[in-house]
């Protein structure tokens, strides 16, 4: 039987605020254990939270990209459960009434374009972690109340392949909004997922299990994929799915059940007393809306339609807001946009990669780089030039003109010098020349090389065809 | 008269003329803690030391002439209220050894208008009763008949100003733990419109009900408490931003040409008759004030009772929740865990009393899937009504008067088997409590055997001003005899 997949996805995002979502203490990752926390976040006896307007802010904003209906008034519940990292007992977040519902996200999928839809947007505080060792459990409150949002999703995703591909478009939404710093293995972007499989045509539902603990993308798929195979291979069997949480290995490669349905959680939601109502304004919208940034989709097709570069171009030069930015600079400087993302895209982030470093740390100046195009189309340096340029250009920070001159590296432009080269270098391969008078084309591109060796790379490649042309045919 | 059996307003005076010190004041409230509290039993903790610093600080800057709201006046504190270095237990095992690091924002307002702090008061465990007797640090008695409760649950609050343990007190009502005690000890007690006093630091019993107020010997220091108290805190959100009226101002100003309301609903069956006739007898001298009573309805008034216990323990049991033995206060058999749940539970079953799991289980229970609509969402819409039935009272009338509490002082141990008994002691005060209005109790009286009784006036939301001055032309007109407790 062929089996269709449903997946629906919740995803976790930490929001870039300073400070924590009902309190004043600093959201920073990596301080020592329990020194970012007050009563408040302690959940001491007698505290009451107070809300952090930037939270709803910056919760905000992923909804108007996702294009969520924002409500306009939107509450807070207590999420009730024991556990020794939640200090209250219970987690704030929102049920009933969430900041934001009904969205959608447009994702590329097999040369296409799909819809995924956005079921919910709302805010809610993390909880903290506990420590192990041999003996005894420690417990780290830093993270306690540091805000998030949960952005969950329709039913609408096929496939492992779709999942990631609707994941990283989150996450690209996200970064550009600059709301959430997107690090998967700080846990700053986390995904659990629903995984249910039936008969392709069916409309109802399988027996659905939870998905829990993939910190990266390629493990999202992994763990998706193994599981829809699980399950396909349960059915197969004539067995039945259970519905269960289920954590992924990632060094087994497995998914195993963490709890069955039975211990499944009653979080007994009610609407949190200590909270009003938050109210939004159209005038709070707009004014959000205001400080809105071009959205990695738009700006793809922008990028297509303005600088004439290709779908494939495009989408590796919005991968990241900075790299993009980047990449307009250097388009805009130098005039040329479709040779600007052939350097960006080929020098400039391979020599990031190579480092690790983001574009926001490039030494390479847009307007350096854009210079330096300028200088290969003037004539002045060879484009195999250029590749030893840009090199020094990034290892240095120097402007390219700078560094031509230290080495030497101006292009041979002068005709007379050249024609005495040529000159030479076919006088010394007579058997060469005759071949090609003869008709033999192929050799011409003998001679190009060998009058590039003779010049140390410093010729101008054209002006080294029309002279050879001219000498040869003499 | 004895300093520690003065008012505020009286000591303030003796203080600005230098008939006294706020040290002198401060060794008489001991000297009578020392005589009485082995009987009474007002306090879970003394301050005794701090506090004589803090009056002997009190008198310097009394002599700088740096004189605040309360200056070197000694004030006791319900065990609800947070105290920074100083235990705070709410009268549980589980906080037995619990010293939080910050100050309520009332201690912290009360510190910074000068005031003394006695000692922290006894109380119903987790403000859950109305009797004072689930304290983990025993029960205490009603100054007026050391067999009977002071009513609850700030009942060592009500019992200390009561006895002349103290001159003053705060406690917190979440269904009519301030109201009821002060009728049955004979004091003023006052629960002010729930945001009008911050309620960060108070140890949360029902945080949508709970609200802090002031037991006082008379009105007019009810409205001076309530000046100091009252006001907005940015470290709450459910604090209201409005602006805080001199109470005093309100004493003097008499009530002619109001319209009081008698809500038909509120003289039911199984109420004393001694309380009934103190209730007639204010109405008497409402009219001869200048006041003009109506009956009126309120028509959900039925539902209080079931609406409230459905509400409370559902926020409590979530309140409760923090009580874990994870981080502080009491864990059983502690560093030697086999488990983590068996830890919580024994914890838990070792170090509440019965009447808080009694109110954690139904709160579990009503907000539990399958029975939350059916419960807790329900009572959420009755209570709105509950709400619109005071609103449109409040249209009729200025204030409204109704019994504080259906009986006098009750024995001890005579409704603690039956908890529904002992709901019932809150019928007259829970109302407030849901619809989020303030009440003030005051003497009304006496019974035939010498106990006191109380009458409570309700007023809409953020009139406080307008109960203070019924109040006080009550407390004026109607001469109650000032007697004190044979103790
Ligand atoms: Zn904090």
């Amino acid at each position: 039987m062929e089996y269709e997949t449903v997946i629906g996805l919740e995803v976790h995002a930490q929001l870039l605020t300073q400070s924590k979502v009902f309190c004043g203490c600093s959201t920073k990752f990596g301080a020592a254990p329990n020194s970012n926390t007050c009563p408040i976040c302690l959940g001491m006896p007698g505290v009451l939270p107070v809300l952090n307007k930037k939270v709803v802010e910056y919760a905000m904003k992923m909804g108007l990209a996702t294009h969520c209906r924002i409500n306009r008034g939107c509450s807070f519940a207590r999420k009730n459960y024991f556990y020794p990292d939640l200090p209250k007992g219970y987690q704030i977040s929102q049920y009933a009434d969430p900041l934001a519902e009904h969205g959608y996200v447009e994702i590329d999928i097999n040369g296409g374009k799909k819809t995924i839809g956005i079921t919910r947007i709302h805010m809610e505080e993390d909880a903290g972690k506990l420590l192990h060792d041999e003996h005894n459990s420690y417990v780290d409150l830093n993270r306690t109340g540091v805000p998030l949002i949960e952005i969950v999703s329709e039913p609408d995703i096929r496939g492992a392949e779709e999942a990631a591909a609707y994941l990283k478009g989150l996450h690209e939404i996200l970064v550009y909004l600059e709301i959430c710093d997107g690090n998967m293995e700080e846990g700053s972007f986390r995904c659990d997922a629903n995984v249910s499989i039936r008969p392709k045509g069916d409309k109802g539902f399988g027996t659905r299990t939870e998905l829990k603990n993939m910190n990266s993308f390629r493990n999202v798929q992994r763990a998706l994929e193994y599981e829809i195979k699980r399950q396909q291979y349960i059915l197969e069997g004539g067995g039945e799915v259970l519905q269960e949480t289920r954590l992924w290995d990632d060094g087994q490669g497995v998914t195993h059940s963490m709890r069955g349905k039975e211990d499944a959680h009653d979080y007994r939601y009610f609407p949190d007393p200590d909270l009003v109502p938050v109210v939004i304004s159209d005038d709070w919208i707009e004014e959000v809306r205001k400080g809105f940034p071009e959205l990695p989709m738009e700006k793809r097709e922008r990028f297509i339609r303005d600088y004439q570069i290709p779908a494939y171009d495009a989408g590796v030069l919005t991968s990241s807001r900075a790299l993009a930015d980047y990449y307009e600079e250097v388009a805009r400087l130098s005039g040329k946009p479709k040779i600007a993302g052939n350097w960006v895209m080929g020098d400039v982030l391979k020599l990031l990669n190579e480092e690790k470093r983001d574009v926001k740390t490039c030494s390479i100046l847009p307007a350096s780089l854009a210079e330096m195009i300028r200088l290969i189309e003037a004539g002045t340096i060879s484009g195999k030039m250029a590749k030893e340029v840009i090199e020094e250009m990034y290892r240095t920070g120097k402007p390219p003109k700078a560094i031509i001159e230290e080495k030497g590296m101006v292009q041979i432009t002068d005709e007379g010098e050249l024609t005495e080269i040529i000159t030479r270098v076919i006088e010394a391969n007579p058997t060469q020349a005759a071949q090609y008078r003869e008709g033999k084309e192929k050799v011409f591109g003998f001679f190009v090389g060998q009058v590039m060796k003779a010049t140390q790379g410093k010729a101008n490649p054209r002006l080294i065809n029309d002279l050879l042309k001219r000498r040869l045919s003499e | 008269m004895e300093l520690n059996q003065t008012t505020i307003h009286e000591l303030q005076e003796k203080i600005r003329t230098g008939e006294t010190t706020s040290v002198e004041i401060v060794q008489a409230v001991f000297n009578r803690i020392d005589a009485v509290e082995g009987v009474v039993h007002a306090y879970i903790a003394l301050m005794r030391d701090s506090a004589l610093e803090e009056a002997k600080r009190a008198d310097l800057n009394i002599r700088e002439g740096k004189i605040r709201a309360l200056t070197g006046i000694p004030v006791a504190l319900k065990d609800i209220f947070c105290t920074r270095g100083f235990r705070t237990t709410c009268g549980s095992r589980i906080l037995y050894n619990y010293v939080p690091p910050y100050d309520a924002t009332v201690v912290e307002k009360l510190r910074e208008s000068g005031a003394v702090f006695v000692g922290k008061t006894n109380m119903d465990e987790f403000a859950m009763g109305s009797s004072t007797e689930t304290s983990f640090f025993g029960i205490t008695r009603n100054p007026w008949d050391l067999e009977r409760i002071p009513g609850g649950s700030s009942g060592g609050s009500a019992a200390a100003v009561a006895a002349d343990e103290c001159i003053a007190s705060l406690g917190s009502d979440t269904g009519g733990s301030i109201r009821q005690p002060a009728a049955l000890c004979g004091v003023v007690g006052m629960k002010p419109t729930y945001g009008r006093v911050s309620r960060f630091g108070l140890i949360a019993f029902a945080s949508s009900l709970d609200q802090i107020g002031p037991f006082t010997r008379d009105v007019e220091d009810c409205a001076i408490m309530m000046n100091v108290i009252a006001g907005y805190d940015p470290k709450e959100s459910t604090s209201v931003p409005i602006e805080v009226p001199d109470y005093r101002e309100y004493l003097s100003r008499g009530i002619e040409g109001w319209t009081v309301g008698i809500p038909k609903e509120y003289f039911i069956e199984g109420i004393d008759p001694e309380v009934l006739t103190a209730v007639q007898n204010t109405i008497k001298v409402i009219e001869e004030s200048g006041g003009r009573c109506i009956e009126i309805s309120l028509p959900h008034t039925e539902y209080c009772l079931a609406v409230y216990y459905i509400v409370a323990p559902a926020e409590a049991s979530s309140n409760l929740a923090r009580y874990d033995g994870v981080k502080y206060g009491f864990r059983s058999g502690a560093g030697n865990v086999q488990d983590l749940l068996t830890m919580y539970k024994k914890t838990r079953s070792e170090s509440f009393g019965a009447e808080v799991k009694r109110r954690i289980m139904l709160g579990t229970y009503v907000l539990s899937s399958g029975y939350y609509d059916a419960y807790y969402k329900k009572a959420s819409k009755v209570r709105a009504l509950i709400k619109r039935d005071f609103d449109e009272a409040f249209k009729l009338c200025d204030v409204i008067v109704t019994p504080a509490s259906p009986t006098p002082a009750f024995k001890i141990g005579e409704k603690t088997d039956d908890p529904l008994q002992m709901y019932l002691s809150d019928i007259f005060t829970i109302s407030a409590n849901l619809a989020g209005i303030p009440g003030i109790s005051v003497p009304c009286g006496f019974t035939r055997s010498g106990l006191p009784l109380g009458v409570q006036f309700l007023s809409g939301p953020f009139e406080e001003g307008k109960l203070i001055q019924i109040a006080a032309a009550y407390e004026k007109n109607a001469k109650i005899e000032r007697r004190r407790p044979n103790l």
